[in-house]
């Protein structure tokens, strides 16, 4: 399955990613609409420190400890795929407890979020991996 | 402070109903233009730093940002520009010589833009170049005039060493130093993807590269930079760098600030130690003593790779050019003056040399008239902006074109011409690895082998256009080519008719 | 094959998905006293509190059962397992061969002997769906609520009806709050947080007797309440597996596959006791996120695939009115503490190695890389100790590791 990987290598903390995530996950179509004076949740997240830098999301695990974590059942796998369903959600942080990339974080409701490869919402493709300038982050099979 | 004679060039325009401050143009602004203005939770800019490169334009996510050349003016006049009373208040202030950097952005005639390339029209037909071969194959070397048979009166086959080009076009000279790491490393990859070949330029070859050799030609220049047996024996041909479009007449120039250790130890020279090509190379002050160079780098290479020399075009180019060919090298590449720098004294780059097509013409014409255009083949580079060019160059008679300029913009380049400044924000132009992470060469490459195959293919549809299905034919294949609006000289020169004619 | 799963919980939803992934033929049932779709037991408070309802707190889809093949007894009990016979004997008087079973009996309440007790009339315990739903049946605006415990059932059902009762008071024989998952610092925190949303607390307290609607406490304080709900904790359901003479402690004794002492069953959830990590012990967790791997390692063991669950240790997520918690591991060793306005951490150091870390607050934000640096006994050493310890980053990790954690497939 294709997923999101990071060549931290190229990363050049442009933090452009975390906005296109943003964006992407707003549901609107307009990202100055979607970001302008907003508070930013983004499910995708650059760590920085120095010259060193890189992006951080879910690594879509093939054991996944949030699924098993999760006290709602609200964290599901579906070929490989991660997702939480917010309606399900209670925000009780057992899925943050649990995750050892630090990838999952409560959305602007207070229930959690994910990163889900944009497959759930309207985009289809990672939009962070699109918006990245030097492919610090790609979308392939590994 | 005090007195400012100077007015900023451009005027970074923020259109502050789109900008959702990310501050990506922030992060991105080596030259540190833009800021975040806590008080007012907005992006500010000091247009002064701008170069114009266009990089946080090119990062905006939603497009808020957009450079625009100044429009406040002096009281100029045809005589007295803008420019030339800038250029007074800098050296007033300074008292050095005026850096620059890339191509002359002087109004000079662009003769590739004055010539119109010609088409079948029912006397003979066109090919299409998606039904049927086209071939853009061409070798680069000395060739045999007559047919040589062996006792047996079997055509003897073996040749002079040649360099196998799948697109006529090669990466010209562009030192580690001058480019960064990612940029050569880009132009390697490329080359080797496409079949081609880079250059070394005069900086050596850092060792991650002596895998792509086999694509690869090292330069020699005055400086000797990172010259070694292993060095010589690395690439596929080797090239005498003799002069440069940009700045004939004098060597290359790399501060000190910009040898760092890779470069330090590819070149061969101390750390942070200036690195200085003398004008001339001081043991060549003859085609005699440019003959036994040749020769000496073929003797350390066993005969087996092709020697190019390089001049920059200047006013005797065909003389020169003539003197080249009997030096026993394979190959001439004349760089015109249109050609680009990473750094150069602005007058020199001005003012000095010729254009790449009149040199190409009058050295064609002077070595076919001599017999000797089968000795060498010709490279020619100095602005080769697209592939209606290389097809008029090649029409022109040259066997292939050197592009450096054109790589840099498919690169990222946005021409802002302050490679001097070491702060490039692409990438390419500077050694800061923070810079140098911009560019990717995974990407850099596949933008380079996009440019040159989408080339590739428009060639073959004008080469299909004349009727012709080999680059080979169409080379310094003048009746192709008719000059527009050019006077008797010029069209003598080229060995051309006008339009019309 | 037949496999019985004694128990409709999130153990056996492990076991059940587990055995799937590598026996998609074998007959599965399950035998769940409760009537209700599966759910998980911790969700209940959310129920009160309006976070969830009955129908999207259900823990699988609704086909799941179909999906996977498995047949289901709801309202069902199980009164002994005949060991030799590889037997059960159920409730209605029926009997159920067994290959292989499963025992995910759960906890059931602890309820220490109190005065009169059974004299008070709106009394409830808090673990199931249906003391939830019994006890909501019971609030009333005007209602004066006594809890007894301080500890995360009593809590969290302090915080599902707060807002819906005039008064809730908790009664805890610890001298703090959350005695079990927490230290002195963060039971204080925690405490002040919920006081000042309005909970009261007796803490070193008990009831010595209750009298009507009124507490007497051993302090002699008297607390009069409408409503008593008793929390004090939870204690292994073992019943079943003693009777049928397995090796139990507090809990079902069962090693790193789950399996029990008898070569046919497994046990896992909170009804067993398995080897904790850290300790090198057995250990009761009852913890949804162990109950649900031990499951799924009871699973994989009975069709016969085995893996083992080796690195088990205590942990808890729990939040009260947004004020979040992380807990994880043990709390012994150097420890190093680190406290703001609106959070505190403190982390537990031993030869090198995290085994413990109470997160509170502002500093809960990826605690997991913490967790795992417990579970996967991680050499300090190996990484940046003084970053991570500051803020759970993967920067702190070495770049070779952390290539392998982002640019590999997991």
């Amino acid at each position: 399955m294709k997923k999101i990987y990071v060549n931290e290598q190229w990363c050049l903390a442009c933090h452009l990613c975390e906005y296109y995530c943003a964006y992407a996950n707003s549901g609107l179509s307009d990202m100055v609409q979607a970001l302008k004076d907003k508070p930013l949740h983004p499910r995708i997240q650059v760590e920085q420190r120095g010259t060193v830098s890189f992006a951080v999301n879910c690594r879509h695990c093939s054991e996944p400890l949030c699924l098993k974590s999760c006290i709602a059942g609200a964290i599901t796998e579906k070929d490989g795929l991660i997702v939480i369903d917010q309606d399900k959600c209670v925000g009780c942080y057992s899925c943050i407890m649990a995750c050892p990339y630090g990838a999952l974080m409560p959305s602007e409701s207070g229930v959690m979020q994910k990163c889900e490869l944009c497959a759930t919402n309207s985009h289809g493709l990672p939009v962070c991996v699109q918006g990245c300038p030097n492919q610090a982050i790609v979308y392939e099979e590994r | 402070m005090g007195i400012n004679y100077l007015y900023p060039d451009f005027e970074v325009v923020r259109n502050q109903d789109r900008c959702i401050s990310c501050r990506v143009c922030e992060r991105q602004c080596a030259n540190e233009v833009h800021s975040f203005d806590e008080a007012t939770g907005r992006m500010k800019a000091d247009e002064s730093k701008c170069v114009n490169c266009h990089r946080c334009v090119s990062l905006c996510p939603t497009r808020a940002l957009k450079i625009v050349k100044t429009d406040h003016t002096f009281k100029e006049n045809a005589n007295w520009k803008g420019e030339v009373i800038q250029d007074i208040y800098r050296q007033a202030e300074s008292g050095g010589v005026l850096l620059a950097s890339m191509g002359t952005p002087k109004d000079y005639p662009v003769y590739w833009d004055k010539m119109l390339v010609n088409a079948s029209q029912v006397t003979n037909p066109s090919i299409d170049p998606l039904r049927e071969p086209m071939e853009t194959r061409t070798y680069l070397g000395q060739k045999e005039s007559v047919i040589k048979r062996d006792a047996n009166g079997k055509i003897i086959t073996k040749t002079a060493p040649q360099l196998k080009l799948e697109i006529p076009i090669m990466f010209s000279a562009m030192s580690y130093g001058s480019i960064s790491y990612n940029a050569h490393k880009s132009l390697a990859l490329a080359a080797q993807e496409l079949g081609i070949y880079y250059n070394t330029g005069e900086g050596g070859l850092h060792e991650d590269f002596y895998q792509y050799g086999k694509n690869t030609i090292v330069q020699v220049a005055s400086g000797r930079f990172g010259v070694h047996p292993g060095y010589l024996n690395a690439g596929a041909a080797i090239e005498i760098k003799m002069g440069q479009g940009a700045k004939p007449g004098i060597g290359g120039h790399l501060p000190g600030s910009k040898i760092g250790e890779d470069i330090s130890k590819t070149r061969m020279i101390p750390l942070h130690s200036d690195a200085i090509s003398p004008a001339p190379h001081h043991d060549i002050y003859s085609i005699e003593d440019l003959r036994q160079l040749v020769f000496a780098l073929k003797e350390a290479t066993a005969y087996t790779k092709p020697i190019i020399v390089k001049v920059a075009a200047v006013h005797n180019i065909s003389a020169i050019a003539s003197g080249i060919a009997r030096s026993g090298a394979d190959i001439i590449a004349i760089d015109g003056f249109r050609g680009g720098t990473g750094a150069a004294p602005a007058r020199t780059r001005d003012n000095v040399g010729i254009p790449i097509e009149l040199a190409l013409a009058s050295v064609d014409e002077r070595l076919r008239q001599e017999g000797i255009r089968g000795n060498v083949s010709l490279v020619v580079g100095g602005s080769i902006r697209s592939s209606s060019d290389v097809l008029k160059a090649i029409a022109l008679g040259a066997d292939a074109v050197y592009v450096a300029t054109s790589a840099l913009i498919a690169l990222g380049c946005h021409l802002c011409r302050t490679c001097h400044s070491g702060k490039c924000n692409w990438g390419i132009a500077t050694q800061n690895p923070e810079l140098v992470k911009r560019l990717n060469p995974e990407v850099g490459s596949e933008r380079l082998v996009n440019l040159i195959t989408a080339w590739n293919h428009e060639l073959k549809e004008m080469m299909g256009g004349m009727g012709i299905n080999s680059i080979e034919a169409l080379r310094g294949n003048r009746l192709m080519l008719r000059g527009i609006g050019l006077h008797e000289t010029e069209l003598n020169i080229l060995g051309i008719k006008h339009a019309g004619a | 094959m037949q496999y019985v799963i004694i128990g409709n919980s999130i153990t056996s939803v492990g076991c059940i998905e587990s055995i799937r992934k590598h026996d998609t033929t074998g007959a599965i049932t399950v035998i769940g006293e409760e009537n209700h779709p599966i759910y998980a037991r911790p969700l209940i408070s959310y129920l009160l509190q309006g976070k969830t309802d009955e129908q999207k707190m259900t823990y699988r889809d609704e086909g799941f059962y179909q999906k996977h093949g498995v047949q289901v007894l709801t309202g069902r009990r199980v009164e002994k397992i005949e060991v030799e016979g590889q037997l059960l004997r159920l409730d209605d008087g029926s009997s159920m061969q067994y290959d292989k079973l499963l025992i995910a009996t759960g906890s059931i309440p602890f309820i220490p002997p109190m005065k009169n007790l059974e004299e008070v009339e709106h009394r409830h315990t808090f673990l199931s769906l249906s003391d939830a739903k019994e006890l909501e049946a019971e609030l009333q605006p005007s209602s004066r609520v006594l809890i007894i415990g301080a500890g995360l059932i009593g809590l969290k059902c302090a915080e599902g009806i707060l807002e819906r009762v005039q008064s809730v008071t908790v009664v805890d024989l610890a001298d703090r709050i959350l005695s079990s998952i927490l230290d002195e610092e963060g039971s204080a925190r925690v405490q002040t947080h919920l006081e000042q949303i309005g909970i009261r607390f007796h803490l070193g307290d008990s009831v010595r007797e209750f009298c009507g609607q009124e507490a007497l406490l051993t302090s002699g304080k008297v607390v009069g309440f409408d409503i008593l709900v008793l929390a004090v904790g939870v204690k292994p359901n073992i019943a079943l597996a003693k009777d049928a003479g397995l090796a139990v402690n507090k809990g079902i004794l069962i090693d790193q596959a789950c399996r029990t002492s008898n070569p046919h069953i497994w046990a896992g959830g909170d009804c067993s006791e398995g080897w904790e990590l850290l300790s090198g012990e057995r250990r009761n967790l009852a913890l949804l996120p162990n109950a649900y791997m031990q499951g799924e390692t009871a699973g994989y063991s009975m069709a016969e695939n085995e893996q083992r669950f080796e690195n088990a240790i205590a942990m808890n997520a729990i939040g009260f009115f947004g004020l979040h918690i992380i807990t994880a591991g043990i709390y012994q060793g150097e420890d190093l503490c680190f406290a703001t306005e609106k959070g505190y951490k403190r982390l537990f150091i031993k030869d090198d190695h995290l085994v413990g870390c109470i997160l509170i607050g502002d500093q809960v934000a990826r605690g997991g890389i913490y967790t795992n640096l417990i579970r996967s006994r991680t050499d300090l050493r190996t990484l940046d100790f003084a970053m991570i310890s500051e803020q759970p980053a993967l920067m702190a990790f070495a770049q070779k590791v952390r290539s392998e954690q982002l640019g590999r497939a997991q």
